[in-house]
């Protein structure tokens, strides 16, 4: 070995020892320090668990979306229409072979004999033995098979809970009765959530004939699923098939079609709650910079000391980076382990939501992300505080007066990593959004919650410290004094509990707020109960019946479905063909349902043309009212030609006015309204829309239509409330379930900002009972403070739940925001409750500890 | 024959800025330390005795004035270069002991040269805990020891480096008499045995009588000096000190 090699190993061997001597100096000064460490490391483990939980999740559903996608569409192909198959397109369907399923599926009114209760369903009829893969979960098993035959039907869960009836009662579809074969659990594709909306009855497709719910003009869509050989791929001929769709009002579905879209839902779903959870995460930086404050103050001398006896800052820097690493690690692990009941927990509760079955498998590279986000995050957020250390002046050690100099705004490297931080976060907004501007969004209402969070707090501490309070007992002057005094923990409380406050009020607001708006329809006077799919013999028996039980018919309007033909003179099936087209396929093949009449209603306003009520001659080209939504989707303005076909004949129309319609009314609205003088002649059915003043009043007169008009549906206000509720009480429910884990790493940094705060409370207190202060009075304090703390992260937080409930009530759901007293109430006195508790419990032994003992210590 | 000097303080002045105006602490001050002798520096209660020796040492820059030590301009050298030579040529005692309180005694002494990457630190830094009579203690924290304990420790963290010049800011001041009079002896034997220079700040009269120079500042000047001591010959160094260095380093 040459001497040049020999003194290279040397120099190897001691850079070894000083990085050695760097790992030995970070655990041998952490000592005494660990516990207090070990909440800020609480809270940040709580977010990396509820992280890591939702990363795992998100890589679970997309491999059983992948693995299952066959299953999700329940068959190779689906075509589907809204009209019977012509002659034409079943000849086309025999000549794709495979095995086939049909399904006829329509609204109707199911009613239960055994309770005498009734309500909307969506009726499948099903012929073939769909699904060919997946398969239809019911209970028992058996019933999945047994209600092909017979006048058999399967029911969804829900709704035989909701009516208390089990498999052999009986439930009767428009004129048939069915004996119930089992319980509906799961089908393949579909979320449990979409039976809240209409619950689903299968029955034998040859049983539908009988059941007289078809009528001329019955809304129904109608399927046929494939099973296609082996040798055939499905999406090359659903390709091949296209043209044929145009022509014969089709729409194709494949398995992988449908997997990918149900990809794209659970890839925003996951995104969300990846948003949702980042906030935790964040909390729980923010938690460790907080107790990394605390601590660091602690250990300027220790630094001064290594600065003295020749330590570089960069090595002083290194031993707490090293610290914090290590916290930051520990921390993430934990949460990973956490995060293991999370990743059992989440699929449960998004259950059903989900159309898939999620297998309970570990995703590793999934935890290993979210370990590493974890980690990188909890550095750098304790890199701002750890920065401080480089600016210790060895000459601390001397004097304690000289104390740390100062960042004075030029610190580059305080800079560079805010830079770092602020780009971290917006990065990872970036990656879990679905557009840049929503990751903008996020990002700035991220930073606009946080700022307004930190300006409320350092105006209330500005003004307790500037209230004129001499005049008020001791005990109180001293409580508010600890708010703002040096090294206080007011703002990052007031972030991390504020931020929780705000999350979950908002919620309960936005719900308050979503569910008055509906309720407000059921004012005095407004229609509350509509019945539609009145055929026109039933018309005056139906209205009689409505009125014998002492109701009066507010409105009775007649409907006729009708189909788009051509648009500005060019042909749906044209538009459909074409590449370029960008009026969505639904609004081209839609069965429109229209009125006609004289006059425009209460829930309509006249925004462009002129309304004329009345067409002379039925053959002239007839000016229709547009709603401004449906004319923007089909591209249409004012003097448009619109061709519709009226069950076989064709109408030519023209744009002659738009109109706004308040769709939030319960009222027969419609998206195309003709004159008086057109349509007469066509087949129509009728809605008769009515109120009734009270629910049983309203439920009496459903089952009594039922009974006498089976064809017959009605849908109250009570149901729809009903709806929204079960819907919004789910959504904000696994919402909420994520602003937990926000709420619990606020939480834990409360606790751990008292933990790491004990010390300075135990002198202080030790000071005051040596010059006379009792215990009491010092609870008192205690008391006080946290008391004024909770307040303050609470009120900061309260003011911006209402804010983004108010944005989301005027700007989302165009209602009118409704503040919600209790949620306030509530979530004041529990943020207020919960400060106190915690900060009293983290203060036991502050009053009972020797003032000797303390003093000596400190001598 | 007139030795080189290993301290060279040349018109140093301090002068703080503060809100309220300039604050002049030290005022041209000049004198030079040959190495391996002893020297006090007394005065007055915010004379700037701290303040120089904080300057002295490369703790902090002056606002004018040189400081060379050990043959480096103090002023030419980076933060990084003047923790080097700190922990190189200078050793250090304060008055509260300033041990890392979350290190044993043991760990405290080993620090110095741990950061220089020796492989024996532990070794000698039992040794040197063990002449200062703490050989039982090794593992006992600051906390659990005796003021008089903590100093000594310091002491043989401030040895360990066998530093050039060691500078002691009131060693004494915290503790009594007769703990004093203990912590002097063990000093002035480790400055003989390792032929440390050793340069004290102090308001004890005795102790500052037992080094060779003194120099007395008031209102941040050089009011008296005693001038430098004549040379010794090597055979008057005495070598019954538990500092002495170890042949083997």
């Amino acid at each position: 070995m040459s001497a040049r090699e020999s003194g290279q190993r040397t120099v190897n061997a001691g850079q070894a020892r000083r990085v050695l001597w760097l790992w030995k100096m970070a655990w041998r000064d952490s000592r005494g320090g660990r516990k207090r460490l070990l909440l800020a490391i609480a809270a940040i483990s709580v977010g990396v668990a509820a992280f890591i939980a939702i990363t795992a999740f998100d890589a679970n559903v997309r491999d059983a979306v992948h693995t299952q996608a066959k299953s999700l569409l329940g068959a190779d192909l689906v075509l589907s229409s809204r009209q019977p198959f012509a002659p034409e397109t079943e000849a086309l369907l025999a000549t794709l072979g495979g095995e086939q399923s049909r399904e006829m599926s329509c609204t109707s009114m199911a009613y239960f004999p055994k309770s005498a209760a009734s309500r909307l369903v969506q009726v499948r009829a099903l012929e073939g033995s769909f699904p060919y893969y997946g398969t239809l979960e019911t209970e028992p098993p058996s019933a999945a098979s047994a209600f092909r035959t017979g006048l058999q039907a399967v029911v969804d869960d829900g709704l035989l809970l909701q009516f208390d009836a089990q498999a052999g009662d009986t439930i009767k579809i428009g004129t048939l009765t069915f004996s119930i074969a089992g319980r509906l659990k799961k089908i393949p594709g579909e979320a449990v959530a979409a039976a809240l909306i209409k619950p689903r009855v299968y029955m034998p497709l040859a049983a539908l004939q009988q059941t007289e719910l078809l009528h001329k003009g019955s809304m129904v869509t109608y399927k046929v699923y494939l099973k296609l050989p082996a040798e055939v791929d499905a999406d090359t001929l659903l390709e091949t098939l296209h043209p044929h769709l145009s022509t014969y009002r089709l729409t194709g579905e494949t398995a992988r079609q449908r997997a990918a879209s149900v990809g794209r839902v659970m890839t925003h779903l996951s995104r969300f709650l990846h948003l949702v959870g980042f906030i935790a995460v964040l909390l729980g930086g923010i938690g460790v910079a907080s107790a990394l404050q605390v601590y660091i103050k602690d250990k300027l001398n220790t630094v001064a000391i290594l600065r003295c006896i020749g330590a570089r800052a960069s090595q002083a820097l290194a031993v707490y980076v090293l610290q914090a690493t290590v916290l930051g690690a520990i921390g993430a692990m934990v949460g990973g382990a956490g995060s293991l009941a999370v990743q059992t927990y989440l699929p449960r509760l998004l259950h059903d939501f989900l159309p898939v079955t999620m297998p309970l498998a570990m995703a590793w590279p999934a935890v290993l992300r979210g370990l590493s986000i974890g980690v990188g995050l909890v550095v750098l957020f304790a890199l701002l505080p750890l920065l401080s250390v480089r600016r210790v002046t060895p000459l601390l050690a001397l004097r304690a007066a000289y104390g740390e100099r100062q960042p004075d705004g030029r610190d580059l490297w305080r800079w560079g990593v805010l830079l770092l931080l602020v780009g971290s976060i917006c990065a990872f907004a970036f990656i879990h959004t679905e557009r840049w501007t929503y990751g903008v969004g996020f990002c700035a209402a991220l930073g606009v919650t946080f700022g307004l969070l930190t300006m409320v707090a350092k105006l209330l501490m500005r003004l307790v410290s500037t209230l004129s309070i001499s005049a008020w007992p001791y005990v109180w002057r001293q409580g508010l004094a600890n708010l703002h005094r040096p090294q206080n923990q007011t703002l990052v409380l007031v972030l991390a509990l504020g931020l929780g406050t705000f999350l979950l009020t908002a919620l309960s607001l936005t719900q308050q707020t979503l569910l008055h708006h509906v309720s407000l329809a059921n004012t005095s006077g407004q229609p509350n109960l509509i019945l539609f799919d009145i055929q026109s013999d039933q018309r005056d028996n139906v209205a009689t019946l409505v009125r014998s039980y002492g109701l009066s018919v507010l409105q009775q309007v007649p409907f006729v479905t009708i189909r788009l033909v051509s648009i500005k003179g060019r042909s749906t099936v044209e538009l459909r063909a074409e590449k370029q087209n960008k009026i969505p396929e639904w609004a081209l093949l839609w069965e429109y349902r229209v009125t006609y009449r004289e006059h425009l209603l209460d829930t309509e306003t006249l925004i462009a043309g002129a309304w004329q009520s009345h067409v002379a001659h039925p053959d002239a080209v007839v000016p229709v009212s547009l709603e401004e939504e449906i004319a923007h989707t089909l591209d249409v303005g004012l003097g448009d030609a619109l061709i519709f076909d009226v069950q076989g004949v064709p109408i030519t129309t023209t744009v002659g006015s738009l109109r706004r319609v308040d769709w939030q009314r319960m009222q027969p609205n419609v998206f195309v309204l003709f004159p008086a003088g057109v349509l007469e002649p066509a087949p129509q059915f009728h809605v008769l829309v009515t109120r009734a003043p009270s629910p049983d009043l309203s439920a009496a007169v459903q089952r009594a239509v039922v009974q006498q008009f089976p064809n017959v549906s009605a849908i109250d206000l009570t149901l729809i409330l009903q709806t929204i509720d079960a819907i919004v009480q789910k959504v904000t429910f696994a919402i909420r379930f994520m602003a937990l884990f926000s709420i619990a790493a606020g939480v834990m940094v409360l606790t751990s900002v008292v933990l790491t705060s004990r010390a300075q409370r135990i002198r202080e207190s030790v000071l005051l009972r040596t010059l006379g202060a009792s215990r009491a009075q010092i609870r008192q304090i205690l008391v006080i403070e946290y008391l004024f703390l909770g307040a303050f992260a609470a009120v900061p937080g309260l003011l911006l739940a209402v804010l983004a409930s108010w944005a989301l009530a005027t700007f989302l759901f165009e209602a009118a925001f409704v503040p919600a007293v209790l949620p306030f109430v509530v979530a004041f006195l529990l943020v207020s409750a919960l400060t106190v508790s915690a900060g009293m419990l983290g203060s036991r032994g502050v009053t009972t500890r020797p003032p000797l003992d303390v003093l000596r210590r400190e001598m | 024959m007139q030795t080189t000097p290993i301290l060279d303080v040349q018109h140093v002045s301090k002068t703080y800025h503060t809100g309220a105006g300039s604050l002049p602490v030290l005022k041209d001050i000049s004198f030079s330390l040959a190495a391996g002798t002893t020297c006090a520096i007394v005065g007055p209660s915010g004379s700037g005795k701290t303040t120089l020796l904080g300057l002295c040492a490369g703790l902090d820059r002056p606002s004018s004035g040189m400081v060379t030590l050990h043959g480096h301009s103090l002023h030419l050298l980076s933060e990084d270069a003047l923790a080097t030579l700190r922990n190189t040529y200078v050793g250090f005692v304060f008055q509260t002991f300033q041990l890392i309180p979350t290190l044993t005694a043991l760990e405290n002494v080993m620090v110095p040269i741990e950061l220089r990457g020796d492989r024996q630190a532990r070794t000698h830094a039992i040794d040197l805990l063990q002449r200062v009579g703490l050989g039982e203690r090794l593992l006992h924290y600051p906390v659990q020891l005796s003021g008089g304990e903590q100093q000594r420790v310091a002491l043989a963290r401030a040895f360990i480096s066998q530093p050039r010049i060691l500078y002691a800011d009131e060693p004494t001041g915290n503790l009594d008499a007769e703990t004093s009079e203990m912590v002097i002896q063990l000093l002035f034997a480790l400055h003989r045995g390792a032929g440390t220079t050793l340069m004290l700040v102090t308001h004890d009269h005795d102790v500052a009588q037992q080094t060779q120079r003194i120099i007395r500042l008031k209102g941040g000047m050089i009011v008296e000096d005693s001038g430098p001591p004549p040379r010794r010959s090597p055979g008057e160094q005495e070598h019954e000190c538990p500092g002495e260095r170890p042949a083997n380093r």
